[in-house]
């Protein structure tokens, strides 16, 4: 499964993601504290500087990311100009696209494997409460093989529906692909536990 | 416990490639999507701790930048957006879905799968959602309701599905249906 880590090898894939998150932490509390319409225009023009930095592609993949907030933007703008309030209106959207725009460099600029990392980190005080870390893990494993897995065995349910009936594939093929995906998680669990369990 | 492991995770991925049936897109760009349905499932099914760990779990990949939700999207960025509010809605939604399934006793498994999927998937994740619209978009209370009631047909829909295939698998997989066992 592709993951949304970009191709295109930037410096910040090698900095650790633990240090990444911090920083991104630190940075959207600081949007969130700050007011002002000219420090949100100077905001967004740094992070959109930062997806240019590594070049054109690197930018153009990001903006279309970042596209997918015009809904969000439209309503904001709107309900705020409408309330008399536009200014506001503009500084909190540029404020959500500013905060969406940093957190997609973190998610482009690292892998998935450094993620499961500092996954485990955050979870290791749970274990205190019994949580077994390897569990989690092999569940995220599961997720990311069985999710092409299950869509597959969706598509051989509509064709063979399609195969039998005259009507539109409906939501009667849920019930047979729920079925399947408990039938899979039985099996999984069975060979686990016959290979030593965890 | 490999038992729970793997269901978690299958449900997980039930949720993900429902996110991959066609939608429909509403005219404002947000798709209605089979997902909340797989949240619903979750409880339906799985009961509450383990339905709220394979709504969690799903959350917590899409944070991690795999492309789960509906359209491909993901990452971290999704939870500055307005969908912030319900994604922990699917948690919570999943959790109190389970609890109502296993709590209610006396209706029939299809009936109780209804009840619980309206009041965890429907009225927790609306609530969340609404709350995350107000302070994620900075909206009145009035106007993320507007917002948000353009999904809840929809998901009543999704309810009645949820009932369907509750039912249907207490029939076909009954040592399945944890939140009963």
């Amino acid at each position: 499964m592709i993951s949304l880590t970009s191709p295109v090898e930037t410096r910040a894939h090698g900095w650790p993601a633990g240090a990444k998150l911090a920083v991104l932490c630190a940075a959207t509390i600081v949007l969130f504290a700050v007011d002002g319409l000219i420090w949100h225009m100077g905001f967004c023009a740094g992070m959109l500087a930062l997806y240019a930095a590594p070049g054109r592609q690197f930018l153009r993949t990001g903006l279309r990311r970042l596209s997918m907030l015009w809904p969000f933007v439209v309503l904001v703008v709107a309900w705020h100009v409408l309330t008399g309030a536009a200014v506001e209106g503009v500084q909190i959207a540029l404020r959500m696209i500013t905060a969406v725009g940093l957190a997609n460099l973190v998610t482009m600029t690292t892998r998935l494997s450094d993620m499961v990392d500092v996954m485990r980190w955050l979870l290791t005080p749970l274990t205190v409460f019994g949580l077994q870390t390897k569990g989690v893990e092999l569940a995220v494993a599961l997720v990311i093989r069985f999710t092409p897995v299950l869509a597959d065995k969706g598509r051989l349910l509509r064709q063979s529906w399609r195969a039998r009936a005259t009507q539109r594939v409906g939501w009667r093929i849920i019930l047979p692909f729920a079925v399947l995906a408990i039938d899979d998680a039985e099996h999984v669990a069975e060979a686990l536990r016959a290979r030593g369990g965890l | 416990m490999e038992r729970s492991v793997t269901l978690i995770a299958l449900f997980t991925a039930l949720i993900a490639a429902l996110g991959l049936i066609p939608q429909l897109t509403l005219a404002y760009g947000v798709p209605i999507t089979a997902q909340s349905l797989g949240i619903m499932l979750c409880g339906t099914v799985l009961g509450s701790k383990r339905g709220g760990l394979a709504a969690l779990l799903f959350v917590g990949l899409v944070a991690m930048g795999l492309p789960l939700l509906a359209g491909g999207r993901g990452g971290l960025g999704i939870f500055a957006t307005g969908s912030a509010g319900y994604l922990v809605g699917y948690v919570l939604g999943a959790f109190v879905t389970g609890l109502v399934m296993e709590r209610m006793q006396g209706l029939s498994i299809g009936l109780t799968a209804g009840v619980a999927a309206t009041l965890g998937g429907i009225v927790v994740v609306h609530l969340c959602g609404i709350v995350g619209l107000m302070v994620v978009l900075n909206l009145g209370l009035i106007e993320a309701i507007v917002v948000d009631s353009v999904f809840v047909p929809g998901d009543f829909i999704k309810m009645v599905f949820a009932a369907f295939v509750t039912a249907g698998i207490a029939r076909a997989r009954p040592a399945s249906l944890l939140s009963r066992a």
